[in-house]
């Protein structure tokens, strides 16, 4: 069509020209009724910008609460008594030594195995023990989901051992409780503690989530059929004693996150002096020898902050140490390089700084087209 | 309306063009044949017959879907991207023993995102069907029987019905015209909706049935219609009438399409042929092409690049798996026995370890697919669905007077908005207000009124002239529009000399009598007279007719009466100098077309002479004007040029007196001509009024204005300033172009000119010589040439404050288009601070639109009113369209309708800034939160022998992206704002962040990334380490699975929330709601979680209260891992915004520090953003001091 000439084909304007179908339907009183500082996107608002001030104060802040918060933390770790004492090796009679393997699957062989450890500081009650394997995977996907729930909690379901399997029924056809990977391979290394031949008792209540017991094993559900396979792989458990009741078991079967991991085996509800020498009489039964996992034995003092474990603390004294030198390193580069705040003046002095600061973007995206400089420069 | 006037109009005589007669060709004897099958049993829809046939009824339906295809149709819109189908696919497969997680949790998320969208589906559709519901329920007289018409839906209707539309009413359906409030049955038609067009088409009846004036007469009328099947073709119509026992033709002529409305005629009667979806427009309407925008088109490209990521640490991942599980058996010894490797399924065999790392692969495929952010998709589309409401919303784009807001008809292209390198503008209606004001004429060789245009104004300004700016200084662009619009619409003609009768006092008056007595003639528009005030209102097809009519009438020739074969004006006798009414027989119309350019009536007048009247472009005018009819000439042009140098549209007005002999033969040959039926029938008729349309006698130019709309010079400074190159596409004259670019400070003085034209005189002897390949080649070599030259400027101009403009005409762009030329035009082009193309089609608006688009590959934006901008806004990565006066054709194909030109600056400067903004940095956000999450998901996998257990309880996991992250990234992507508007508007260079790109570039998305990569990096080492081996509570428990699971969750959960925190700039009471609501609302879910009994629950088992709420170490490594994890996204930006800031940095900072108020500090953050190519009047302003100061420096 064309739009030169008088005669463009345009038609009045029609007052009473009809509202167009697709047109959404606003009518001028609905249109005002709304809340026009939301819909102008005018809503009261904090516009924060990172001024010199608040990030110097920021760091300073968050270097004044860290470093104390990382002392506190370090103190507490260092306060924790813990002693290891790695076993696996050194359990293991001379001639043995070369075939491990044989050692640990032969029921012939002695496995018990004593040690003796010397309490370095004074170890206030209660102390725990721990066994810790090395490259045990506990978090193995086949092997975390190779338990049933169900039948952990309730006796009724009891034959609930479908995702148990090859763990899940005996070769006879009976269903075994508690059935899986996990509880098969329980650990079954046991450990006996006495100082001058006096024996310390271990105890093994509450070492366990109390939820677990309460909820998750049921107190009706008693061993069935346990380790009565071809394989035997861990620990065996007393079928008189429900489920609830077996707190090693149900520590066991909570899965570590990492390959490495402790567990608790019991707590020691005396105090152990320092350079008590404590002798331990270890029935290293359980087998890590075949895929080279290491076996230690824990006894450690917890403090608020839990075991011994300088990282949090250390940690935070280097980031409450690194934020500090931040504030001081922003503090000097914003001392040698100022950037006046006041535009009072006329164009130059500021416009120059600004200029600088143009500048240095240009150079830094290569882009010298994008903004014309200050004449100044020019 | 007065009936009795209209009724006996018979135009269909004296129409030139239309109203041609059918007769049965070849076309009809296809009738009943295949293809052509369709009766119409007309007034008797309930007969047998009609029921047999049982044509569809008269609902249209415009939805997507029914209640029955909703779910499979729109499910399967939703499963053609490859993200949904991946997770649909994931989600199939976690029914299977590979899964990591349980089916449900990794369901229910696709689930919850998929339904969202189907819900906005549902929604959108809801919409469309209450506007069928609307257009479906309108009412329609029809025939109820007995001659009575009773008003009824349009849904009703059925095929035969007998309707009665009414003026101005839209058609319900496909009719078949009977009759019409004229004699000759003919009516008017805007067919607007139709194909664009906004000229009245006339339709015309068969003879037969044009007796059917009356409700009564439909009593027995029954007819019998045999036509064509419903087909799309919208000009072409084949059928024929079984009426009083005769055959009778029907062409297109008689079909008035659904859609179409009808105009300047009273009443039509007409039988329903096509219903419903059978209707001609309704069969053409296409789904529109829909436009994506770059940045979702490079979303999708990221999105395969994280699919790569994703397949090769999945692949990394499954041969590691692979190892290690063939290495579980050795020579049939168990190396890990507590994980049996000797009775095992194939998935951790370590026999067969390729099998087993295979179906591994497909595990981890699903396990990592958290790296693919699966509500990504659908939290685009609701924050663009927001952002669209907020641009609806906007009160600064709400037109007043129009009563439009802006309407964001797609909401894909919002942050597109952000980033548009190019604006083509249409001129009319568009830059202007496309109101015509008759301001200026030149009778008799004298010039006559005292107006002064806008232009005027503008050129007055550039030349310095004291004489406009003590009209009004520097104000004319904001005054009120009320103030400046003249009393009467039309006319703001002031020149005593003339006015109020005192034209016969002045040499010529002769001459303009006859001037005056031309105007109201020679047109078609139709009087209005207001039986109560005696006013006289016309309807014309254009407005600049009307402008004619009126000022007729304000000149004391009021034309008040249309008769079929007559004309009535009140006019001043020069002899008795009395209003006396005068009648002028209407012998023949000769109609404007485009290719005319000219229109003529040929009346006898009361004295019995035989006049032609004939107005038209000077170009086709001069060469029909009589030697003896040459004595204004030279004035008459001086005038001319000078009117269209003040941006005026120019017309010239000649007249001619024929003798009896001469109209016969004309008569003759020109009725032959017109009711012929052969092909050539046009060019007979044109051939025919050549002859009679010659040696006129040039009487007058007139010049009306067609004037810029408000605030368009500074709309185009801000967007010159914001760096957007603006060109103009207009069907006008060079001159008026070139003015109008004056006026609206995209030229200016100063500016180099390129023009490209092919009016060099070698072209014109090559012409007359009539050869045309020739004309072709030599033309293609001068433009070559031009073009060349303008380089050769463009390149030797070293100078950085010269600016250089392109100006092209229509036939020089046909060359300058052509494929071996248009990369050096477009070199020219884009070289040039501002591109003018006169006189070129809409298809080449098209083409110029597609050359910028594809070859610079930048954003191109459209805005047009016309329909002739269709193909230019449909082209263009945005097309928007002017909702103002010119009908809809442009809205409808437009993505963004606005009211007027200067919302323009908002719409770009403020929402698409905002925007591209939010898009961009929302979809960052999105892959680095994705990234960080499923990649401590891997770093996991690595301390647990890539055997696929997931770090994370099944729930957290599916909750990551549904619950706890998704809102504060949806109030991002809708409310948050770098710089307030205000600052967008004041510092529009801020605008160059998206033309350039800056917040989407492949750095910046990649920085993200690696932010996400550090993050995940950090989490999962600094919580391994603090939370290893020892008792992480004083009761000496350790951390098992489910305690380094959800601490490390808690972490992501903080650390992607609080990275939200530092990257928003504008926080209002939602963002903090949705950032730190997302935080408690992991507690909150945590502890009810917990709370469930552990059959739901499993391992998350009351962790929280009995495990990790008690436990300072847990709240401690929270602490540590998310501060520390924040940290170097926190130094790297205090830096980059105190020592490289961004330009929305530096307005930040000119905010902070309170200097948004000094305006001479403004000044120098926003003398940055002038370029030396950079059009419009800040620009103007600054090129005129640099000069001055260059002379200052020069004389020193």
């Amino acid at each position: 069509m064309a739009t030169d000439g008088f005669f463009d084909s345009n038609l009045p304007q029609r007052s009473e020209i009809q509202r167009p179908l697709h047109f959404p339907h606003i009518s001028r009183g609905s249109f005002f009724a709304a809340d026009s500082r939301f819909t102008q996107q005018e809503l009261p608002a904090c516009k924060p910008i990172l001024t010199p001030g608040w990030v110097i104060t920021t760091f300073i802040f968050i270097g004044i609460i860290f470093i104390p918060i990382g002392l506190v933390s370090l103190f507490a770790s260092e306060r924790v008594v813990e002693i290891v004492d790695r076993y696996d090796r050194d359990c293991v009679p001379a001639n043995y030594s070369k075939n491990l393997l044989a050692y640990i699957q032969s029921s012939e062989t002695n496995k018990t195995c004593t040690r003796s450890i010397i309490v370095p500081k004074h170890m206030k009650n209660p102390v725990y023990v721990y066994y810790q394997l090395d490259n045990f995977y506990q978090n193995h996907r086949r092997y975390v989901k190779s338990r049933s729930d169900k039948q952990l909690r309730s006796k009724a379901s009891e034959t609930d051992t479908e995702s148990c399997n090859p763990e899940g029924i005996t070769p006879s056809n009976s269903h075994i409780v508690p059935c899986g990977l996990i509880a098969w391979s329980l650990f079954n290394d046991t450990y006996g503690f006495s100082v001058k031949n006096k024996v310390l008792d271990v105890s093994k209540k509450n070492i366990a989530w109390k939820s677990d017991q309460d909820h998750k094993f049921g107190s009706d559900v008693y061993p069935k059929n346990f380790q009565s396979g071809g394989l035997i792989g861990g620990a065996k458990l007393n079928a008189s004693i429900p489920l609830s009741e077996q707190e090693d078991l149900i520590v066991w079967m909570r899965t570590a996150a990492l390959p490495t991991f402790r567990k608790l085996y019991g707590k020691i509800d005396v105090d152990l002096e320092a350079n008590e020498k404590i002798t331990v009489e270890i029935q290293n039964n359980y087998n890590t020898y075949s895929f080279g996992g290491k076996k230690k034995l824990v006894l450690s003092t917890t403090s608020w902050i839990g075991g011994k474990n300088d990282f949090l603390g250390i940690a935070y004294l280097t980031l409450g140490g690194l934020c500090l030198f931040l504030a001081v390193s922003f503090i000097l580069v914003y001392v040698i390089k100022p950037r006046k705040t006041s535009g009072t003046s006329k164009c130059l002095p500021d416009c120059s700084l600004l200029t600088e600061v143009v500048v240095a973007v240009l150079r830094l995206c290569n882009a010298q087209h994008r903004l014309c400089s200050c004449p100044s420069l020019l | 309306m007065n009936d009795t006037v209209r009724k006996k109009l018979r135009f269909s005589k004296i129409y030139a063009f239309s109203c041609g007669r059918a007769s049965f060709k070849d076309d009809h004897s296809q009738i009943g044949g295949p293809g052509f099958s369709r009766v119409v049993f007309c007034n008797e829809p309930e007969c047998f017959e009609a029921k047999v046939r049982n044509y569809g009824g008269n609902y249209v339906r415009t939805t997507k879907y029914t209640l029955a295809t909703f779910f499979p149709k729109s499910l399967f819109e939703q499963f053609r991207r490859v993200a949904n189908i991946y997770f649909l696919v994931t989600g199939c497969l976690s029914f299977t023993p590979l899964a990591p997680y349980t089916a449900v949790s990794a369901v229910l998320p696709l689930i919850v995102v998929i339904g969202v969208t189907m819900v906005k589906e549902a929604v959108e559709d809801w919409r469309r069907k209450k506007q069928d519901i609307e257009v479906n329920n309108r009412k329609v007289k029809r025939h109820s029987g007995d001659g009575i018409f009773n008003y009824t839906e349009w849904k009703n209707l059925r095929v035969g019905d007998i309707v009665k539309v009414e003026k101005d009413d839209f058609f319900p359906a496909d009719l078949l015209l009977l009759s019409s409030s004229y004699d000759d049955a003919i009516c008017y038609v805007e067919t607007m909706n139709l194909d664009g067009e906004t000229n009245l088409k006339v339709k015309q009846a068969l003879e037969v049935t044009l007796g059917l004036h009356e409700d009564s007469s439909f009593q027995n009328f029954k007819a019998l219609i045999k036509c064509e099947d419903p087909n799309a073709n919208l000009y072409f119509f084949v059928g024929s009438m079984e009426f009083e026992e005769q055959q009778w033709a029907l062409t297109p002529q008689q079909l008035l399409l659904r859609d179409s409305k009808l105009r300047n005629t009273d009443y039509i009667y007409g039988a329903v042929v096509f219903t419903g979806q059978e209707t001609k427009v309704i069969q053409n309407s296409t789904d529109p092409r829909s436009k994506r925008s770059k940045i979702e088109k490079k979303m999708d490209k990221i999105i395969y690049f994280l699919f790569c990521f994703l397949f090769s640490i999945a692949f990394v991942g499954s041969i590691c798996y692979g190892i290690a599980t063939r290495e579980d058996l050795e020579n049939g010894k168990m190396k890990r026995w507590y994980l049996r490797p000797d009775d095992t399924t194939a998935f951790y065999n370590p026999k067969r370890a390729a099998i087993a790392a295979i179906l591994h692969f497909l595990t981890a495929l699903m396990l990592y697919g958290y790296l693919i952010p699966i509500s990504l998709y659908v939290s685009i589309e609701v924050v663009k669905v927001m952002q669209s409401i907020f641009i609806n919303q906007d009160l600064h784009m709400y037109h007043k007077e129009a009563d439009k807001p802006a309407h964001a008809r797609t909401s894909n292209l919002n942050e597109e908005l952000g980033q548009v390198h190019t604006i083509l503008s249409d001129k009319t209606g568009t830059l202007t207000c496309n109101s015509m004001e008759f301001i200026k004429c030149s009778v008799a060789g004298t010039a006559y009124g005292h107006g002064v245009t806008e232009v005027e104004r503008a050129m007055a300004r550039r030349k310095g002239s004291p004489l406009v700016d003590k009209v009004d200084d520097n104000q004319d662009h904001v005054e009120d529009p009320a103030d400046t619009r003249p009393i009467i619409k039309g006319f703001n003609f002031q020149d005593e000399r003339i006015m109020n009768g005192n034209w016969v006092n002045e040499p010529h008056s002769d001459v303009i009598q006859k001037f005056l007595r031309l105007l109201a003639i020679c047109h078609t528009a139709i009087p209005d007279v207001d039986e109560v005030t005696g006013k006289i209102s016309y309807e014309a097809e254009s407005p600049d007719e009307a402008a004619f009519v009126i000022a007729a009438r304000e000149f004391g020739f009021g034309f008040f009466r249309r008769t079929q074969t007559s004309i009535s004006l009140h006019e001043l006798d020069l002899m008795s100098c009395k209003k006396v009414e005068r009648l002028y027989k209407l012998l023949n119309i000769l109609e404007f077309n485009s290719s005319r350019k000219r229109m003529s009536v040929i009346v006898r007048n009361e004295e019995g002479q035989l006049l032609i009247l004939c107005k038209g472009a000077d170009s086709v005018m001069f060469e029909r004007l009589a030697k003896n009819g040459r004595e204004f000439e030279e004035h008459t042009r001086e005038h001319i040029n000078e009117y269209a140098d003040a941006g005026l549209r120019t017309l010239v007005l000649a007249y001619r007196e024929l003798d009896e002999e001469e109209y016969k033969e004309f008569n003759e040959e020109f009725t032959e001509a017109k009711n012929s039926v052969s092909a050539d029938r046009d060019a007979m008729v044109d051939e025919a009024t050549e002859k009679i349309e010659k040696d006129f006698i040039l009487l007058a130019a007139t010049a009306v204005e067609d004037k810029l709309q408000n605030g368009v010079p500074e709309c185009i400074d801000k967007l010159a300033q914001a760096g957007i190159k603006i060109w103009v596409l207009t069907g006008d004259k060079m001159e008026t172009a070139i003015n109008i670019g004056f006026a609206s400070s995209l030229l200016r003085q100063g500016m180099k000119q390129i023009i490209l034209n092919l009016e060099a005189p070698g072209s014109k002897e090559l012409e007359k010589a009539g050869d045309k390949s020739a004309i072709t080649k030599a033309s293609k070599a001068s433009i070559l040439h031009q073009i060349s030259e303008g380089k050769a400027q463009l390149t030797a101009s070293t100078g950085i404050s010269e600016a250089f403009a392109l100006i092209i005409d229509g036939k020089s762009l046909t060359y300058a288009l052509e494929d071996d030329v248009k990369n050096m035009f477009l070199e020219l082009a884009m070289g040039c601070a501002s591109v003018i193309c006169c006189r070129s089609s809409p298809k080449q608006k098209a083409l110029v639109t597609r050359l910028v688009k594809t070859t610079t590959g930048k954003t191109t934006l459209a805005i047009g009113d016309g329909a002739n901008d269709v193909g230019m806004l449909q082209e263009a990565d945005i097309g928007v369209g002017m909702s103002g006066f010119e009908g809809m054709q442009a809205v409808m194909s437009s993505d963004i309708a606005i009211a007027q030109f200067r919302f323009l600056e908002r719409l770009l400067l403020v929402h698409g800034h905002w925007c591209y903004r939010r898009i961009s940095s929302m979809i960052c956000y999105f892959f680095y939160k994705n990234i960080t999450f499923g990649l401590t998901l891997f770093l996991f996998e690595a301390y647990a022998s890539f055997s696929g257990q997931p770090a994370y309880n099944d729930w957290y996991m599916s909750f990551y992206n549904v619950f706890f992250t998704s809102l504060p990234v949806i109030a991002l992507g809708v409310f948050d704002q770098d710089v307030s508007a205000r600052f967008c508007l004041k510092f529009p260079l801020l605008y160059q962040e998206g033309i350039q790109n800056v917040l989407f570039s492949w750095l910046r998305i990649l920085g993200w990334m690696f932010n996400g990569v550090c993050s995940a990096i950090l989490i999962f080492f600094f919580c391994t380490s603090a939370l290893e081996h020892q008792a992480f509570r004083k009761g000496g428990g350790v951390v098992g699975l489910e305690i380094l699971g959800t601490t490390m969750y808690t972490c992501v959960i903080w650390v992607v929330n609080c990275q939200m925190a530092l990257s928003v700039t504008y926080f209002t009471l939602i963002q903090h709601l949705f950032i730190w609501g997302g935080i408690i609302l992991w507690y909150l879910f945590l502890l009810a979680y917990g709370a469930m009994t552990p059959t739901i629950s499993t391992t998350a088992y009351k962790v929280f209260i009995e495990a990790c709420a008690p436990a300072p170490s847990y709240w401690l490594v929270t602490l540590f891992v998310v501060i520390s994890t924040l940290i170097p996204y926190f130094s790297y930006s205090a830096i980059q915004m105190r020592f490289f800031p961004m330009y929305h940095g530096m307005i930040q900072w000119i905010r902070l520090e309170g200097q948004c108020d000094d305006p001479e500090y403004c000044h120098i953050v926003r003398q940055r953003s002038l370029r030396s190519t950079t059009v419009g009047f800040t620009a103007r302003v600054a090129a005129k001091s640099s000069r001055t100061k260059e002379k200052f420096d020069n004389k020193t």
